[in-house]
């Protein structure tokens, strides 16, 4: 506990501004989505929009703010430790999140589509779907008029390999940086922070092919039945994941440009680096159970 | 509860950065402050609370008499979902979460919440997410009416428009549940006091700390799942779909492992409440501390692995229903010495019986009434007769408002004086009391028995047999719903006018909110205090 | 006005059907009543367990208050009882958990039955398929709209009455195949103890052996969409012999059926017979004026369909429209129920586009 007094952080505007622009997002997804569902016109995404400027504009100024008061010193170390704590759980939040999709995996790969092929205690399911087999990867949905299935699968020992590498390495090399930070040499610090944005960006880009690929070339498309539902609900949400730490990251750099952390504090450059040994551990369990098994 | 001697370094406010609450509006929207956030909760709550409770009214005055009265088939779907949902997120979680605001920081004797500016950010999502729910009810095709649980397809392929507005409006309060538990960990595990060890923590602290990690684990489950229904909706997917090699069980496994750890983040908050309140009354220490923490961390775990108890009838393979049944039927092992520790506790103690201790042993008696009845919906072949009938009904409303309600009036009008600074009034918080009590029973009791005559639930109307009891259960409801007028005069007479409190305001009470001043300064601590 | 009597005035009658009921049926089934022991033994023993623990509350209530001087004693832990109080309830449990489980098994045994029965739960009706027979019908509320508007005195069995019920004959284990064709279904009798979802793509199998002919009555048990209330359940069970009447009686019906479809109709005979079947049928979503619920089911006055080319509304009429609520309805409805309706809408409901469609001109 540093001195003896408690330090509690100022008003703020950030929070009910940051409360304004979910209000927004969420309405104008809503009307979007709807609107586009139905074929019609709304003013959805200007009211998307919107939420997207102010959520920009909040998540400026209230990191901007942020990084001010901690250089006014006012930040205790049992703040950092609310920080600690509050970043901790966050990713274990996002660790459920991401179960929630991979228990619809198991589920369907034990339980659905096996009894709708009609294998297993629930298999009097097939009289429904007569001709239909059960297999996985899911080629042939039961009705393949509604759920065209996929031709062909992604063949993991290619594109996917090279992304677990890239991965993986870009998990040590942030590891390296926090390490230079730490030893407080700067410009190893900067050039393995530049390596870990490198490896993540060109993840992405082969992600991006690949999806290209399923989509053009091998009909794996988010309509081709529940592979491709489970697929790219999975890969996508992880992409997305990956997108939002690789920007975390570049953010860092920039900070470290600016001269920002010291060997003792560094807080923001610690989160960041959970999170991204996070997104990489959800690739690992993807690289396992959706494009291998 | 441990008894803590406390060592309370004078609470001073000259220092630079504790400074009195802010004027005007900009103290509301901009506050850092967790009593400032702590009462707009509760307001909030209140306010839900109403909605929920005018709708649960329409539901009754139409189930008053057999034939349509009042209300389309449709619209009465409309409204049993949204008083589900509305009572369930707006009324109860953020009673408990304003609570936990109030109090937390008190009894570990920290100056606030671990991180007070995502604190407000926490509350003011709920209001944005409501009013997107709530403005569904004017949408073409209507609000969602397909149930609090919306089972797919039902809330997917043939579902109103609203539904994609309900699934966002899920989306950022799960946002704010999570933040707000985050919150509460930080700031149990972070902010204690020195000397304030776990085992020396106030029960509802306690509580809270498992039920925060309960919210972590799974409200983001119920974003998962809102968020396969979208892609279902919206793009194509094939999760719900058999056509498609998906589920529709696949949605209610998904939903119930959020679903049931969520009955219970509505009635652990509720176990510390009452046990912060009964040895108060009783004037004897709380019987088996360390028990009563082991078994809300049994109760905790053991909800992760019970969700299909919800799920008898949809046809699972023998051993799934066989391993619910049995690890259901578990959970009344713990909950039991709950209550036999409270029971315990007043044994030879000094009881008298203020509003709050009168609320707390109705909570004991009829919280007890409806685990009795889950226990029967446990049994699975039972259950099979049970399910989604009025009997279902009869149990959740008994731990629910009995329950949960019932615990955070007796904890409004327990800390009530802690926050205002005034004695309350005793005589209109037993009239609110009595009339709560007797109007809850003749609602919920006679569903029990058109439950088990066979009236299922969700129906606007019904066959001629059910029609005594549920003319009862309607009359029983307007006399609970109105008596609630007592409460809101209770709460407004309470912050304009009363004898001046006490630090301790209650002779029994111990622990360290108590030995701060009636009202509680707005910044509790400024300095540790020291806990022995 | 007279409405606002009527209604006041029944508001005074309401214990005019008194019935008080307050527990589970027995039921006419072995496994009917293994369920109902077991729910007596639960319940008695929750009694018992509430009896004892209230009872030490209330005790302690009475005799430990402050006002009578009791003063507080200091303990707060006692190992033994904790144990105990932990220990008693688990034995309790397993008391409890061994006959359910044997129950359970029972209930789960489909082996060798003698009559299949596929069961499909519709918005909001029931379609009964016999698999060895070649029988095949819907069911239907049967309870008119003038009773549930409180225009008119309810029946006795308001609510829970069909046009065809389920024939099933009694000592004969009967095996039920569940499924739905929309929406998660409930097929529920309380008298049989069967309580099984519907799930569309799925199949749920149950089965029910009963010994005495009767009626039994139940409803669908899990929300369904708007007529959720208003989808019941009607056995009929037929001893042997009456069953095996029934079943060469339907027979006998379906091949005159037949005849029927390739018959010429005039156009108010088509009329006349649409309204019927429009008002059983379509009136549910599409309303009986036609208007529909906007944002729900489209109106069929004016609509673009309902006016249009005929062959597009037969066509949506027969097969539905895939990913929503209008089902194919070639299944349901014969082909002079189709022609009718069809006819019908075109010609009424405010709509004039003065063609007509004949049963024989109808491709299911
Ligand atoms: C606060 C909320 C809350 C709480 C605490 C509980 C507590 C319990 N519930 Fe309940 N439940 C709901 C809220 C809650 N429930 C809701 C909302 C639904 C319906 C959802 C929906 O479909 O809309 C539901 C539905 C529900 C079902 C599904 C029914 C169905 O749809 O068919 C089941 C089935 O097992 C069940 C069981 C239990 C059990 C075993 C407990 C146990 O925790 C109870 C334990 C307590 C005791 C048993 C009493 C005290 C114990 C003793 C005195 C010890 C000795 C006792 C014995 C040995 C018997 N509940
Ligand atoms: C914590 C949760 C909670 C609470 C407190 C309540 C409270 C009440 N509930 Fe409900 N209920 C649920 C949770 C809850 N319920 C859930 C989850 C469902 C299932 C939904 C589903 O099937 O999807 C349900 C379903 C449900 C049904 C079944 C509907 C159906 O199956 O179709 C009924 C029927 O009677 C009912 C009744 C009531 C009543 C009369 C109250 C009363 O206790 C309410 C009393 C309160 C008030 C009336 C408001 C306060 C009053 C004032 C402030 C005074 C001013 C008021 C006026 C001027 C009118 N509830
Ligand atoms: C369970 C509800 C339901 C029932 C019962 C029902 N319909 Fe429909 N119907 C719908 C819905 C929903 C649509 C809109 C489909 C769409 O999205 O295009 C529809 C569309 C139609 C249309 C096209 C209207 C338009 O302009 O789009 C016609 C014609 C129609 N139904 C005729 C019938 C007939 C004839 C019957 C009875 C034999 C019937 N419906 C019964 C729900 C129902
Ligand atoms: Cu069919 Cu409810
Ligand atoms: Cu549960």
């Amino acid at each position: 506990m540093s001195g003896s007094t408690y330090y509690v952080p100022e008003q703020s505007k950030w929070p009910i501004l940051a409360s304004i622009a979910l209000g927004l997002l969420a309405y104008g997804a809503a009307m979007t989505l709807t609107s586009m569902s139905a074929d019609r016109d709304s003013i959805g995404p200007w009211v998307l929009g919107t939420g997207f400027l102010v959520i920009f504009y909040v998540i400026f100024g209230w990191f901007k703010d942020q990084i001010r008061e901690e250089a006014e010193g006012l930040h205790s170390d049992q703040l950092d430790g609310s920080y600690r704590q509050g970043m901790l759980w966050f990713i274990f939040s996002e660790v459920m999140f991401f179960a929630a999709f991979f228990g619809a995996l198991f589920y369907v790969r034990t339980f659905s589509v096996p009894w709708l092929g009609g294998e297993g205690e629930k298999g009097v399911a097939n009289m429904l779907w007569e001709g239909f087999t059960a297999t996985w990867p899911l080629l042939q949905t039961p009705d393949m008029k509604q759920f065209p299935g996929a031709q062909n699968i992604i063949d993991p020992w290619h594109l996917p390999l090279v992304n677990t590498i890239l991965l993986i390495s870009s998990s040590v090399t942030v590891t390296f940086a926090h390490h230079a930070l730490k030893e407080n040499k700067r410009r190893a610090l900067e050039a393995w922070l530049a390596a870990t944005i490198l490896l993540a960006v060109v993840f992405l880009y082969f992600q991006a092919v690949e999806y290209h690929e399923a989509y053009t070339e091998l009909g794996l498309t988010l309509q081709a039945g529940i592979y491709g539902a489970t697929f790219f609900m999975l890969t996508g949400f992880h992409g997305f994941h990956v997108m939002l730490g690789t920007t975390m990251l570049f953010v860092m750099l920039l900070r470290c440009f600016d001269g920002a952390f010291s060997p003792e504090k560094h807080f923001a450059f610690e989160a960041v680096s959970w999170y991204w040994h996070f997104v990489d551990v959800v690739w690992v369990g993807l690289f396992i159970f959706v494009y291998i098994l | 509860m441990a008894t803590v001697d406390v060592d309370l370094p004078h609470v001073k406010d000259d220092d630079p950065h504790h400074h009195g609450p802010a004027k005007g509006l900009g103290r509301w929207l901009f506050t850092t402050n967790h009593k400032d956030i702590g009462s707009m909760y509760l307001i909030f709550s209140l306010c839900m609370f109403m909605i929920g409770g005018i709708m649960a009214l329409i539901i009754r005055a139409e189930l008053f008499q057999p034939g349509l009265q009042l209300v389309e088939p449709n619209f009465f779907n409309q409204m049993t979902t949204m008083h589900g949902l509305i009572m369930v997120f707006g009324a109860v979680m953020p009673a408990f979460v304003g609570l936990a605001n109030w109090m937390i920081p008190m009894q570990i004797g920290a100056p606030d919440m671990a991180l007070p500016r995502m604190n407000n950010w926490s509350f003011w999502i709920l209001p944005f997410a409501f009013l997107i729910l709530l403005s569904s009810l004017f949408m073409p095709g209507g609000a969602p009416n397909f149930g609090w649980t919306f089972y797919a397809p039902l809330s997917t392929t043939y579902a109103p428009e609203s539904v994609t507005f309900f699934i966002f409006g899920v989306h950022i309060m799960g946002a704010s549940s999570i933040m707000g538990a985050i919150n509460i960990i930080a700031t149990i595990l972070n902010m204690r006091a020195p000397g304030m060890t776990l085992m020396k923590m106030p029960m509802f602290t306690w509580t809270w700390l498992i039920t925060a990690f309960l919210l972590i684990a799974v409200m983001p489950v119920l974003a998962g799942v809102v968020t396969m229904m979208l892609m279902d909706i919206h793009f194509g997917t094939s999760f719900f779909n058999a056509a498609g090699g998906g589920d529709p069980v696949l949605f209610q496994h998904v939903f119930w492992f959020f679903g049931h750890p969520e009955v219970y983040i509505m009635i652990l908050p509720a176990f510390g409440i009452i046990s912060e309140i009964i040895p108060t009354f009783a004037r004897k220490r709380l019987f088996g501390y360390s028990s009563m923490v082991y078994a809300v961390a049994s109760i905790a775990l053991l909800s992760f692995v019970v969700w299909a108890h919800h799920m008898f009838t949809v046809g699972m393979p023998l051993v799934g229903e066989v391993f619910f049944m049995f690890a259901t039927m578990l959970i009344a092992v713990p909950t039991g010495v709950k209550v036999f520790n409270w029971v315990a506790t007043m044994f030879r103690g000094s009881m008298t019986f203020e509003t709050p201790m009168l609320f707390a042993i109705a909570f004991v008696v009829l919280f007890t009434i409806g685990g009795f009845s889950g226990l029967m919906l446990a049994i699975a072949p039972a259950d099979f007769q049970y399910h989604d009938t009025y009997f279902v009904v009869a149990h959740f409303h008994y731990v629910l408002v009995p329950g949960a309600i019932f615990s955070i009036m007796a904890a409004a009008y327990y800390w009530l004086p802690k926050w205002t600074g005034h004695q309350l009034n005793e005589t209109m918080g037993k009239v609110h009391f009595w009339l709560s009590f007797v109007g809850v029973n003749i609602t919920f009791f006679p569903m029990h028995f058109v439950g088990l005559a066979g009236m299922p639930r969700r129906i606007p109307d019904y066959a001629l047999q059910f029609a005594d009891f549920n003319s009862m259960a309607s009359v029983g409801a307007f006399i609970f719903g109105f008596s609630q007028l007592v409460f809101i005069y209770n709460i407004i007479q309470n912050v304009r006018v009363g004898e001046k409190a006490t630090a301790q305001v209650w002779e029994g009470a111990h622990g360290l909110e108590w030995t701060v001043p009636s009202p509680a300064p707005y910044h509790t601590f400024s300095t540790p205090p020291k806990v022995d | 006005m007279t409405k606002a009597i009527t209604l006041a005035l029944s508001l005074l009658a309401v214990p005019a059907w008194a019935d008080w009921q307050v527990n589970m049926n027995e039921g006419v089934t072995a496994i009917s009543r293994e369920v109902f022991d077991l729910h007596m033994l639960i319940f008695w023993i929750c009694v018992a367990i509430g009896i004892a623990v209230f009872g030490v509350m209330f005790y302690s209530i009475f005799k430990f208050r402050k006002s009578k001087g009791a003063v507080a004693e200091h303990w707060h832990e006692n190992t033994t009882v904790e144990v105990l109080w932990t220990v008693i309830p688990f034995v309790i449990l397993i008391g409890m958990a061994v006959p359910a489980t044997a129950t359970l098994m029972d209930m789960y045994d489909t082996s060798e039955a003698d009559v299949d029965i596929q069961i499909t739960g519709y918005q909001w009706k029931w379609r009964y398929q016999y698999l060895d027979e070649d029988i095949d019908f819907f069911s239907n509320l049967s309870t008119p709209r003038e009773e549930i508007m409180n225009a008119q005195a309810k029946n006795a069995n308001y609510l829970l009455e069909v046009d065809n019920p389920l024939v099933i004959p009694a000592n004969k284990k009967v095996r039920f195949l569940i499924t739905a064709n929309d929406v998660i279904h409930s097929w529920w009798v309380p008298h049989f103890a069967v309580k099984k979802d519907a799930i569309p793509g799925f199949i749920n199998e149950s089965w029910v052996k009963v010994e005495e002919p009767g009626v039994y009555r139940g409803q669908c048990t899990e929300l369904c969409g708007k007529d959720h209330g208003f989808m019941p359940v009607v056995v009929e069970v037929k001893s042997e012999e009456d069953y095996a009447k029934w079943v060469a009686d339907q027979k006998a019906m379906k091949l005159a059926m037949a005849g029927e479809a390739s018959k010429q109709f005039s156009m108010d005979e088509l009329l006349a017979k649409g309204e019927g079947v429009y008002q059983a049928t379509c009136a549910g979503c599409h309303q009986l004026n036609g208007q529909g619920i906007p944002g729900a089911f489209p109106a069929i006055t004016g609509s673009s369909i309902a006016t249009g080319s005929i062959d597009g509304h037969i066509d949506i009429v027969v097969n539905g429209k895939a990913g929503t609520a209008m089902q194919a309805f070639k299944e349901q409805l014969s082909a002079v129920d189709i022609a009718a309706v069809v006819t019908y809408q075109r010609n009424a409901l405010g709509n004039s586009v003065g063609d007509m469609v004949q049963p024989s001109a109808i491709q299911k």
